[in-house]
């Protein structure tokens, strides 16, 4: 469900969404210590991390704060671009502060950060930011170093089922492809029709539904194909090319412990009375 | 609406996930019972073009905006609810982690916000607009009807785990207020052209239609099991987040304590302590707890209680209803 009053053309946002997926895809084909971790590992990191961020109280700005270094030391270490995930923040960021804008207004109780006293909400608000950038880095390191067919194996591995991700790993093989048709269409269309913002109401139903009928003929013939090559309503995942390590388990142990202490240590204020 | 994972709490996140869980569950179960292989790769296909065409902008006449398809209306009118369900899920999945459209925490909620009502409340809609033959008309009527009960559903979804979550300081009213109306003019463009879309397929190929035939029966899912899903929920919601209630006063509670400078009105009287001692008497689980004791358990118990006694009262009254309407026109 999208807001009704985006104005980017649909050719550039189809372009930038392929663009996206490739740069993505070409991430996870990189030959780096973080893309050779397992994959359960690094989805278990992920979601630990993300429960321990979300869990800080709404007034623990200090706390927030310090659960930037996982974000950080990945990044740095597992040289990803910040600016090209930054990007991605801004899908989430409007809802998190318009929910968070309106906490100052209601919650005017005085408090006091880094020597400056201001209000409560305004405290709550900013940690509402945080966490929603910091949960949107974490994804971007699990998805930047892990190919969605490693993502879906160490899915298999939590039982999770395989009609599930079997729709997950075939939407992600044909949605390339229907972006690409799309971009087409809507290209052809607009050459048609210049200077006009959108698809027209009269041609709404013929214009998906030509792609939706082309669609649905296509996923027989996919069908077709995989019944020729063997198919039998199940997937082999890549289960030969992904081992566990004892330098996974070191991995995943570290990560815990050190979400464990920033959860429960303000690191922030121990590293500073250090110095003061 | 997909909502972020800084806006839910980690035990509303857990909660949600149950919720969907137990509707994929049986989603799964249902797919494999209709022993269709080819289910699976239109599904997939079919994931793959709402993807796709949500970023078609379609032209509202006459505003200057533009709208986009409703993917849950859309496959549940193709696909049925079992396989659209299971459909959403990986599309949700794929945009939370490709476009970080939605959070991983979070995708529990964003399931049953978009999916669960999109598809299961929606296919209710739809079947109940298709008893006695598929005319353009009805299509038309339950795409619009469907998109917009449903996502107002999901608006409402969002603004009771937002507010369970205790991110926001934003009152209940107010949060509803901004919510809901936006959402009825999104579900109504999104039902436009859900229906424009689903009336050419009506006209070009109606067999892939769902409830087109008898073999819509085979993915029927009754009222009585959607009662009971969302009962289960409901006694997951009470029982699961109940344990979190706040202790703080309500709003209401709040705004006496601003007035009087307590929470509770002091009444003397004759009516008052009479009318008191028939609660106490009466009352199961006093201040939402087991009477004597202030334990999590007691108040985890109360929400179950409460959801069942609800529902009780409800079904009651219907029955009682439907008798007096029956008596009346005997």
């Amino acid at each position: 469900m999208r807001g009704t009053m985006k104005n980017k053309s649909p050719m550039s946002k189809i372009s930038s969404a392929i663009t996206e997926i490739q740069r993505i895809e070409d991430l996870q084909k990189r030959d780096q210590w973080l893309n050779r971790i397992h994959p359960l590992v690094k989805l278990a990191c992920t979601c630990f991390y993300i429960v321990c961020l979300v869990s800080f109280h709404p007034y623990d700005i200090q706390g927030v704060l310090s659960m930037g270094l996982y974000p950080l030391i990945l990044f740095m270490a597992g040289d990803l671009s910040i600016t090209d995930c930054l990007r991605r923040v801004r899908i989430v960021l409007p809802l998190v502060c318009l929910i968070g804008l309106f906490n100052p207004i209601f919650d005017r109780t005085p408090m006091l950060l880094f020597g400056f006293v201001v209000r409560a909400g305004f405290v709550s608000m900013l940690t509402l930011i945080l966490k929603g950038v910091f949960a949107v880095l974490s994804s971007y390191i699990l998805i930047a170093s892990t190919s969605i067919e490693n993502l879906c194996y160490a899915m298999s591995l939590l039982h999770l089922p395989g009609i599930l991700i079997t729709e997950i790993l075939l939407i992600y093989r044909y949605v390339g492809l229907l972006l690409s048709e799309t971009e087409r269409i809507t290209q052809a269309y607009s050459l048609r029709a210049p200077g006009q913002k959108g698809v027209h109401f009269k041609v709404w139903g013929s214009l998906a539904g030509q792609l939706l009928l082309r669609s649905m003929d296509r996923a027989n013939d996919v069908f077709d194909s995989m019944s020729l090559r063997g198919y039998s309503s199940d997937f082999r995942y890549i289960k030969q090319y992904v081992r566990w390590r004892p330098s996974d388990i070191i991995y995943l142990a570290l990560w815990c412990a050190v979400f464990l202490f920033l959860r429960n240590f303000p690191l922030l204020l121990l590293v500073g009375s250090l110095f003061i | 609406m997909h909502m972020a994972d800084a806006l839910v709490a980690p035990a509303v996140a857990g909660t949600m996930y149950l919720c969907s869980a137990g509707a994929a569950t049986y989603s799964v179960k249902k797919v494999r019972d209709m022993a269709d292989p080819k289910k699976i790769p239109v599904m997939g296909i079919m994931g793959a073009f709402v993807f796709a065409t949500q970023m078609i902008n379609f032209t509202i006449p006459g505003t200057g905006s533009s709208g986009h398809l409703c993917g849950g209306m859309l496959l549940t009118g193709l696909l049925g609810p079992c396989g659209a369900f299971l459909t959403m899920i990986s599309v949700l999945l794929i945009q939370c982690l490709l476009f970080a459209d939605g959070g991983l925490l979070a995708l529990g909620c964003n399931v049953c916000n978009m999916a669960f009502y999109g598809c299961f409340i929606g296919a209710l809609i739809w079947r109940l607009f298709m008893k006695g033959g598929m005319t353009r008309g009805k299509i038309i009527a339950a795409s619009i009807v469907g998109s917009v009960v449903t996502l107002q559903m999901g608006a409402f979804s969002v603004v009771i785990e937002t507010l369970a979550s205790g991110i926001t300081e934003l009152p209940f009213t107010a949060f509803l207020l901004a919510m809901q109306p936006i959402h009825l003019a999104i579900g109504t463009v999104e039902g436009l052209i859900t229906a424009a879309v689903l009336s050419f397929v009506y006209s070009a190929r109606p067999e892939l239609l769902y409830c087109s035939d008898t073999s819509a029966s085979e993915n029927r899912l009754s009222v009585g099991k959607t009662l009971a899903i969302i009962g289960v929920c409901a006694a997951l919601i009470g029982g699961g987040l109940s344990l979190f209630a706040s202790s703080y006063p309500d709003g209401l509670e709040w705004s006496v304590e601003r007035i009087t400078g307590s929470t509770e009105l002091d009444a003397e009287g004759s009516i008052y302590e009479a009318a008191g001692s028939v609660q106490e008497t009466t009352s199961l689980l006093p201040d939402y707890a087991f009477k004597g004791s202030e334990s999590a358990a007691g108040t985890s118990f109360s929400g179950i209680v409460g959801g069942a006694i609800v529902a009780l009262v409800c079904i009651g009254g219907c029955t009682a209803f439907r008798f007096y309407k029956k008596a009346q026109t005997a």
